[in-house]
């Protein structure tokens, strides 16, 4: 009687075993297979629309306190982008570094670091979330991206904003991009910071100028943006999915 | 089990509900695992990064002999789980850095952006799911019938003669068994009510859009990094819940108890001791 309980014990442990190896090998092989991410995918937009349902255009994210903000802001993805032209702009403290506005707009723009530092700024302490789990609280202080885009005034086509930044994530890659609507350019909080926590921007968090996102997770803040494209499709540029993790597999609206 | 009266104990949209809700839970999960390895640190707060004080840490720890050890930190105190947490072995067999082994997350091997499409995804579906079952469940008073205590049960004696007869593995017979015991009812209502609706806040609170649209609910849960840290917990006791789900229906008899969520069909065990 014990033998035959034993045997079916071991049949269920056995076959649940091999149940889950099947499932998950599956799970592998639908990972891979395109018209199964297709469908996986489809979520996105679901999540898109909610948030944007449920979140107001200009709803602001929560603002913290000094006594708030992480001991060490963790830097994450590139820590220095050490090409020859970064390490030269570096070596003269950014003196000859020039941001660049274009595409769809009316007047392109090239603007240094001193002229971004005179316009009128915002100074905001906000939760930074990575997609990897973690979060670190800074103050940061910069241009919002609307005065900017307004300086340079939209062409009626215009759809996303799309920053070209200077570091190369892999070797042989497309060097580091992103991009939001233009329901996000023109957010309150959406600023291009050269101060972190009342100092300049240190080279690991993004120096000279990094995009501040606030509704949206880390990848979307790129660091050292050299250029603001105004633009009316994604698809053209590099992988087409509107940034360098978007192209491999993250989503473009970062929200959750 | 001859002779024993067969009662049409689950409804189409149970069972139907059931099999959805068990996918939905275990491929949510697993992509979780997938999620959670990461960064595989828990934080109370509002902020949390690998310099910040960790309340949990699954991670790999050298060992003088230079083999890896996987460890498993929570306060102060470690645990060594080499082989299953923090270290495991690889689709190759070799060693590696992994909080949850390659053969519990989805996909097997380290991909966050598919795991995360994986979870969404499935989270989704999880709350279609479960919104057509309280919907149904409520509207048919199938929570208020089948699922909420009767007088009878809601005795702190009768939940604790239940409670013993469960740990001397006696299950109801007979017409005992035609209706859920008091603790079957508890833990279910318990998943309903709170188990449920923890999971989909903390999850939401992790989100900064959501976050920016409804403050109090990381204030509530005590910041981002406590709802990730609650979100895991959630995570925790639903494989608890598993497991003794898995384990009752094994020792309740497999066979009937998986027949009755399949065609809706339940033999009542005899209530003659055998």
């Amino acid at each position: 009687m014990t033998r035959r309980i034993l045997t079916r014990r071991q049949m269920l442990m056995s076959s649940t075993t091999a149940l889950s190896g099947l499932l998950l090998g599956g799970c592998d092989r639908l990972s891979n297979a395109p018209s199964f991410r297709r469908i996986l995918d489809s979520a996105e937009a679901l999540s898109y629309r909610g948030q944007r349902l449920l979140v107001g255009r200009n709803t602001l994210a929560r603002e913290f306190e000094q006594s708030d903000l992480s001991p060490v802001f963790r830097s994450n993805g590139t820590s220095a982008p050490d090409t020859d032209e970064y390490n030269a702009l570096l070596a003269d403290n950014f003196r000859q570094w020039r941001l660049k506005i274009d595409g769809l707009v009316l007047r392109p723009q090239v603007l240094s670091l001193n002229e971004l530092r005179l316009m009128p700024s915002r100074t905001q302490i906000t939760r930074h979330d990575c997609v990897e789990g973690w979060s670190a609280i800074g103050q940061w202080t910069g241009v919002p991206l609307g005065a900017l885009l307004n300086l340079a005034g939209m062409q009626p086509a215009a759809r996303y904003v799309v920053f070209y930044c200077a570091d190369i994530l892999e070797t042989g890659a497309d060097p580091y991009y992103e991009s939001i609507d233009l329901i996000d350019a023109y957010h309150p909080q959406t600023i291009l910071a050269f101060d972190l926590n009342g100092k300049p921007l240190p080279v690991a968090n993004g120096a000279p100028l990094r995009l501040r996102v606030e509704r949206q997770l880390g990848y979307k803040h790129a660091k050292y943006v050299m250029r603001i494209a105004v633009v009316q499709s994604l698809e053209p540029i590099h992988g087409g999915k509107g940034g360098f993790w978007e192209d491999r597999g993250y989503e473009w609206y970062a929200g959750v | 089990m001859p002779g024993s009266e067969l009662v049409y104990r689950h409804t189409l949209a149970t069972r139907v509900l059931h099999w959805v809700n068990a996918l939905c839970v275990f491929l949510v999960l697993l992509s979780g695992f997938q999620i959670f390895n990461a960064h595989p640190r828990l934080y109370w707060g509002q902020y949390g990064a690998n310099s910040d004080r960790a309340v949990l840490a699954i991670e790999e720890q050298g060992s003088s002999d230079g083999r890896p050890l996987g460890v498993v930190r929570i306060g102060t105190h470690a645990l060594h789980t080499t082989g299953f947490l923090g270290v495991s072995k690889s689709g190759d067999g070799e060693p590696v850095e992994r909080a949850f082994p390659s053969w519990l997350t989805i996909p097997s091997y380290q991909d966050l952006a598919t795991g995360r499409r994986w979870h969404f995804f499935f989270a989704w579906l999880l709350v279609f799911n479960s919104a057509v079952y309280f919907v149904v469940g409520l509207f048919r008073r199938h929570i208020q019938h089948d699922l909420w205590l009767t007088r009878a049960q809601w005795t702190p004696s009768h939940i604790l003669r239940d409670f013993w007869d469960h740990l001397r593995l006696c299950f109801p017979r007979g017409d005992a068994a035609r209706q859920y015991n008091s603790l079957q009812k508890l833990t279910y209502l318990a998943i309903l009510f709170i188990l449920a609706p923890t999971i989909l806040a903390t999850g939401l609170a992790m989100s900064p859009s959501i976050d920016a649209g409804f403050p109090w609910l990381p204030a509530l849960l005590g910041g981002r990094q406590s709802a990730r840290t609650l979100h895991f917990i959630c995570a925790m006791a639903v494989v608890l819940f598993i497991t003794v789900h898995l384990a009752m229906v094994i020792l309740a008899g497999p066979l009937n108890e998986v027949r009755s969520m399949i065609t809706g069909r339940y033999a009542l065990p005899s209530s003659k001791t055998e």
